[in-house]
């Protein structure tokens, strides 16, 4: 049996949860890797599609995987578009288990000259006065000695986002880190 | 022998390997200069430093280019599965590479089928593919920070990304994370926990507790949990139990970090070159304690 014949048996298996139902219009787009996936948002949001980056079902889960969440009725558009960035996804299924959602609990400390932001593995330091990055920290997928190597020593205003030139999902997590800063920055 | 394996944040840098020195503020390996800022760069200079002052054989590293497309980290992958049945470690560190988990699964094998298996440490991404494997029993040490340990304690997320927000939540106290990530099967046999307080653990609970001194700003900091595996990596390698070297490369990770006077903005190099003093410190008042009992 398939690996999408094994999820559809058992997506069938499932009884329908209160929070299913309200979501069972939206489907899930499967790439090969992080890298695809990161693209793939990237391409979406710009076309102002509404979609989110989640965690895979347990069933499809792989090393630093991530699916994204999409409106189902959507599917054929979506595909066009992934399509003219010679985006495939691997397979599109529509949502019927629990999905794990990316973190969304910040941790804050403020050192007074300076403000860290954490965002699950990933931390984000700051200097108010200046706005320059002073440090990032955390996390453990390669991208992250590069992305420290790139963004500390520039402003949180010029500093190339995450998203732009991170492939990981630790580089997703700076992602939240760089926004939340950057939101604090601008109050 | 210790061996460190992890990768160096750059395309172009090829596969290497080969003891490790310090000169000034980089590495040298295989004809190589790496400059310390963070990661294995910064995990490796700490165990040279920690070896240099222990007067033992410097470590020898595995190190390869990546920038997260994870080309880097399948060479190291394929390399340490062909060369290690021929290989001579005692100790096996590994750190930042990406999770891939039939890799990892590879490796394991082959560590399983070495006739004396060495001890095996994991950090940083190389933790988190221990813990996707559902093999995480099968290390002897993983260093996670305080957010890396609620990722353990999770067991249905995949990444520290997905970390559910009920274990992620302040509220939930370290001892109750670790007798989480214990039930679950997703602990190494000891952890030691990096934080505002230190902490080495098994699974009957936590076992040593260090805080102090307490150096706020060294949590912001890149670098100063690297530091910490490479010290404890070292130790263990030079003969010293879990149980002994932990306690001391917790405190003489915070020692080098306060002999810094560090602020936020404080690079982790700067930590690296008063590991020796503190090391020297504290060994000191170690000898000096079990000598008084």
């Amino acid at each position: 049996m398939s690996l999408f014949g094994f999820l559809k048996k058992k997506i069938g298996q499932q009884p329908k949860k209160g929070g299913a139902s309200a979501r069972s219009d939206r489907g899930i787009l499967v790439f090969e890797n992080t890298s695809e996936v990161i693209h793939a948002e990237r391409i979406l949001k710009r076309e102002s599609t509404h979609i989110r980056v989640m965690g895979p079902p347990a069933e499809i889960r792989r090393g630093c995987d991530l699916v994204i969440e999409f409106p189902l009725i959507e599917k054929l558009t979506i595909l066009r578009t992934l399509k003219e960035a010679s985006l495939t996804p691997l397979e599109t299924v529509p949502i019927s288990s629990p999905l794990l959602t990316p973190v969304d609990l910040f941790h804050i400390k403020d050192f007074g000259r300076h403000l860290m932001v954490r965002a699950a593995n990933m931390k984000l330091t700051v200097d108010k006065d200046t706005g320059y990055i002073v440090n990032v920290s955390g996390g453990g997928c390669p991208d992250v000695p590069y992305l420290a190597q790139k963004m500390v020593g520039c402003t949180i205003d010029d500093a190339p986002s995450p998203n732009e030139i991170g492939h990981t999902l630790c580089g997703y997590a700076l992602q939240l880190a760089y926004e939340e800063v950057k939101r604090r920055c601008s109050e | 022998m210790l061996g460190i394996v992890g990768t160096i944040p750059s395309e172009e840098f090829p596969l290497v390997s080969g003891h490790i020195t310090l000169s000034g503020d980089c590495i040298l390996i295989a004809g190589h200069e790496i400059p310390v800022n963070r990661g294995t760069a910064a995990l490796m200079a700490a165990a040279v430093a920690t070896s240099e002052a222990l007067g033992v054989a410097p470590p020898c590293g595995y190190l390869a280019g990546d920038i997260g497309r994870g080309k880097g980290s399948r060479m190291l992958y394929k390399c340490l599965t062909e060369e290690l049945p021929g290989s001579h470690l005692q100790t096996l560190t590994f750190h930042y590479l990406q999770p891939i988990v039939h890799w990892h699964n590879r490796l394991q094998a082959a560590l399983t089928a070495l006739p004396v298996r060495p001890y095996l440490i994991a950090d940083a991404g190389y933790m988190y593919v221990a813990k996707m494997s559902g093999k995480a029993s099968l290390y002897d040490l993983f260093t996670p920070d305080v957010g890396e340990l609620a990722f353990l304690a999770d067991e249905e997320a995949p990444h520290p990304f997905y970390t559910r927000g009920f274990i992620l939540h302040d509220e939930v106290s370290t001892p109750e994370l670790i007798a989480r990530a214990y039930r679950h099967g997703n602990a190494a046999r000891n952890l030691i926990v990096k934080g505002n307080q230190d902490y080495l653990a098994d699974r009957s609970g936590i076992l040593e507790t260090v805080d102090s001194p307490v150096e706020e700003a060294l949590e912001a900091m890149g670098g100063t949990g690297d530091t910490l595996t490479g010290i404890v990596s070292a130790l263990i390698d030079a003969g010293m139990n879990i149980r002994s070297a932990a306690p001391i490369a917790m405190k003489a990770n915070r020692y080098a970090g306060h002999l810094t006077r560090p602020t936020p903005a404080t690079q982790v190099m700067e930590i690296i070159h008063h590991i020796p003093a503190a090391l020297a410190d504290i060994m000191h008042k170690e000898r000096t304690r079990t000598s008084g009992m």
